[in-house]
């Protein structure tokens, strides 16, 4: 109990000092997660769409791997990443590794196949009840993807949080190819980390509920926008 | 709710038909869990304005319907279809027995028909509060279109089929969840839509609009086509026993 | 994507102006908090920019070979020299050191670390291997070598391999109430000591040298050459090894500089 009054109070005094570095560690985070979110957004709703209601060969195979990817390992994404941008990979002399850049491309590929998946599950249920409608209205399958992803916005802002929620708590696979470096590639959860090495359990708890503050902030503030999209819009 | 003479702006003028049936059935078969649910229907449509599809339930009224919209193929057997002015080119459109709506105001829902329709963006918010007007829903408009009552949606999902211009219209129980106005503001519409050369096949239990709107009459049971005759015929002096059974309001089994 | 494509600009733009250098480390020099001491004081004397990335010495080796780094400062000298041999690296430099120590529940009287471990394997006292390849985990296991004790059977039973790093390992002896080998550095700077004390320390064996290593330009045309061989130069010169000696904890030392005049 003792423990968290403490790390309760650890947070508190960093979030009320402005602490300098802290606001560096959160704002890289936000920039990086909100930038991988983004991407696999550009990635995965296309690629969800045409999973959920496309019609062509490979696509249960597809859906299957997608789904799988979803429970891909950090770690595993983060080495593999490692490989392909270390100097001597094969992606090496694009001299990304220890870059935010690098911690983006491995978020996006942690969270591409979650927003990819829930996507094409929406999709699926929404084409399932409008398939005939469109097929008596003669409509191409762009038109089609086109109107069910607009007809599923408000169910699809889930799968961004879902992806935004991932790609914050991860830590895995920024740690290898960010290196967690001070002030270039240090985010939330790799402080976190180092603060654990460190044995100052107190400061790690601490920065571990401003995510969850962050994280309970970002999740509010899109259900409100939703809620209030929904209300204004036509539902 | 509709000026009956506004409805002429709502479909194409063409020549009327006579001789030629536009929809021609020809033994057709259709399989669904392992059942023929539609067993050697042979039948010439569309020779009349308005041809009235009726039997008991599961009889397979709306299998047709969908069949005829190519929504589905039959097991064996063939739908064709030909008009005098332009045999091949014919526009279909159906009004589902239970209305299919997008998650969009009432009024979104026609304009995104009528893109798909080919009616260019300037011109689309226009004609969709022209058909909102037709089905009476003009106060309607920018409500969630799944918000609004029975009837009303299949008032909507009505306008919205007229909306494509068809040159025949499927229309599957579109007065079933109406009130007694609106129903007759419905046939008003068919009527004043097969003035412009429409033809319409309609599914209906309700015998008073048959008798009002059906020029002729097929009568379904089992899968089957039991009776087609003209209409005055088919409730005067129907000659299956299952159609008499039918309009005494018992089941012929 | 706007914001997308300035992002990808600015993150990408420091790399090709090569005014830092990439030092790949250990955990044990980070978590201490030298290098948070050390590294301002040489930004400010050569205008170069350090970038730390720590991890274990074994990693830290391997990123190197994979040139993903200019230097190298671990402490481990066997894969230090097979690093400069197999000509990854031009030289190695002694830079500074400190001392390892088994801390545990109690006090272990014995003639040398490898009796202690000994008396820890007789009475299967539960004892925590890094089981990482690090620096300290290679000491650890060159002692069991001395006292002829191959642990490695009993793994699972007392002898449990965290395959963490050291203020992992810390925080799971604390909890647990084990054995383990550290280096003073990290020990002195750990903030959860729980109810764990000291329990041998004071011996030639236990000796911890810290070497620095600039990564060969020949192996790896990418590396940034010049900047770290400023690095290797000023570490191992006056500057950098009276900043050592300057950083204390409490008054006591955590590293002691050692660099060949
Ligand atoms: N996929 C299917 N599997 C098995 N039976 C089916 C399937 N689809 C339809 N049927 C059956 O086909 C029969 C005809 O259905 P249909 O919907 O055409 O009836 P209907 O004449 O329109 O009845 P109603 O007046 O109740 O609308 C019904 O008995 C129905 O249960
Ligand atoms: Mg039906």
């Amino acid at each position: 109990m003792q423990d968290f009054t403490a790390a309760f109070r650890a947070a508190l005094d960093l979030v009320f000092r402005m602490d300098a570095d802290l606001m560096e560690i959160v704002g890289l985070s936000l920039l990086v997660s909100g930038a991988a979110v983004t991407l696999a957004c550009v990635i995965g709703f296309p690629l969800g769409a045409a999973l959920g209601a496309g019609r062509f060969a490979g696509r249960m195979p597809l859906l299957v791997l997608v789904n799988a990817a979803m429970g891909l390992p950090p770690v595993v994404v983060g080495l593999t990443l490692y490989l392909l941008l270390s100097r001597a990979g094969p992606l090496g002399p694009l001299d990304l590794l220890y870059t935010p850049t690098a911690m983006i491309l491995a978020q996006t590929v942690l969270v591409t196949p979650i927003v990819a998946a829930i996507t094409a599950q929406i999709v699926a249920d929404l084409s399932e009840e409008y398939r005939d409608l469109f097929a008596t209205m003669g409509m191409r399958r762009t038109a089609q993807a086109a109107t069910l992803m607009w007809d599923g916005r408000f169910a699809l802002t889930t799968a961004v949080l879902a992806g935004a929620g991932r790609a914050l708590a991860e830590v895995g696979a920024v740690v290898i190819v960010g290196g967690n470096i001070d002030h270039v590639t240090r985010v939330m959860t790799t402080a976190i980390a180092l603060e654990t090495s460190r044995g100052a359990l107190e400061l790690a708890l601490g920065l571990g509920l401003i995510l969850l503050t962050l994280s309970l902030g970002i999740n509010a503030a899109l259900m409100g926008v939703r809620a209030a999209a929904r209300r204004l819009s036509d539902g | 709710m509709v000026e009956p003479d506004r409805l002429i702006r709502l479909a194409h003028t063409r020549p009327t038909l006579t001789q030629h049936p536009p929809v021609r059935i020809a033994d057709l078969y259709l399989q669904r869990g392992g059942q023929y649910i539609l067993r050697d229907i042979t039948a010439n449509l569309g020779l009349s304005d308005v041809t009235a599809i009726m039997g008991p339930n599961g009889a397979g009224k709306t299998q047709l319907l969908r069949l005829i919209a190519g929504l589905g193929q039959p097991d064996s057997g063939t739908i064709k279809f030909a008009w005098p002015d332009a045999p091949e080119k014919h526009r279909i459109a159906l009004v589902f027995q239970r209305p299919v709506l997008l998650r969009r105001s009432a009024l979104a829902n026609l304009t995104h028909a009528l893109a798909q329709y080919g009616v260019t963006r300037t011109r689309r918010t226009a004609r969709a509060m022209e058909l909102l007007d037709f089905g009476g829903l003009t106060d309607r408009a920018n409500i969630p279109a799944r918000a609004l009552s029975g009837g009303e949606q299949q008032r909507l999902t009505l306008v919205r089929a007229l909306g494509a211009a068809p040159d025949l219209l499927l229309l599957d129980e579109p007065t079933s969840n109406l009130d007694p106005r609106s129903t007759a503001a419905i046939e008003a519409l068919i009527q004043r839509a097969t003035a412009q050369g429409v033809r319409v096949i309609l599914v209906t239990h309700d015998i008073g609009q048959a008798r009002r709107l059906a020029k002729d009459i097929l009568f379904l049971q089992d899968g089957q086509v039991a009776e087609h005759s003209p209409a005055p015929q088919f409730f005067d002096t129907p000659t299956s026993a299952q159609a008499a059974a039918y309009l005494r309001g018992e089941l012929y089994l | 994507m706007i914001r997308l494509a300035l992002l990808l600009t600015l993150t990408a733009a420091p790399v090709f102006a090569q005014d830092h250098i990439l030092i790949q480390s250990t955990t044990s020099t980070q978590n201490s908090g030298l290098y948070d001491h050390l590294l301002p004081l040489f930004q400010a004397e050569t205008g170069i920019e350090p970038r730390v990335v720590a991890v274990g010495t074994g990693q830290a080796i391997r990123n190197a070979t994979n040139c993903d780094g200019d230097v190298l400062l671990v402490h481990s000298r066997a894969a230090e020299d097979a690093f400069v041999s197999a000509g990854y690296g031009t030289q190695r430099h002694d830079v500074m050191f400190n001392d390892f120590i088994i801390i545990g529940p109690e006090t272990i009287t014995a003639d040398s670390p490898a009796a202690a471990l000994t008396s820890i394997a007789q009475a299967e006292l539960p004892f925590l291997s890094r089981g990482d390849d690090s620096g300290t985990h290679s000491r650890e296991m060159a002692l069991w070598n001395t006292a002829d004790i191959d642990p490695t059977g009993a793994s699972g039973g007392w002898y449990r391999e965290t395959g963490a790093g050291m203020g992992a390992t810390l925080n799971i002896a604390a909890g647990m109430g084990a054995y383990t080998l550290t280096d003073r550095a990290t020990w002195l700077t750990f903030a959860n000591p729980a109810d764990l004390v000291i329990s041998y320390e004071g011996h030639a064996d236990l000796n911890n040298q810290y070497g620095v290593i600039a990564v060969s330009p020949q192996h790896c045309p990418s590396v940034n050459a010049i900047g770290a061989q400023t690095f290797v130069d000023w570490i191992t010169g006056t500057s950098g090894q009276q900043a050592i000696a300057a950083y204390r904890l409490n008054g006591a030392p955590l590293f002691t500089p050692n660099a060949a005049e």
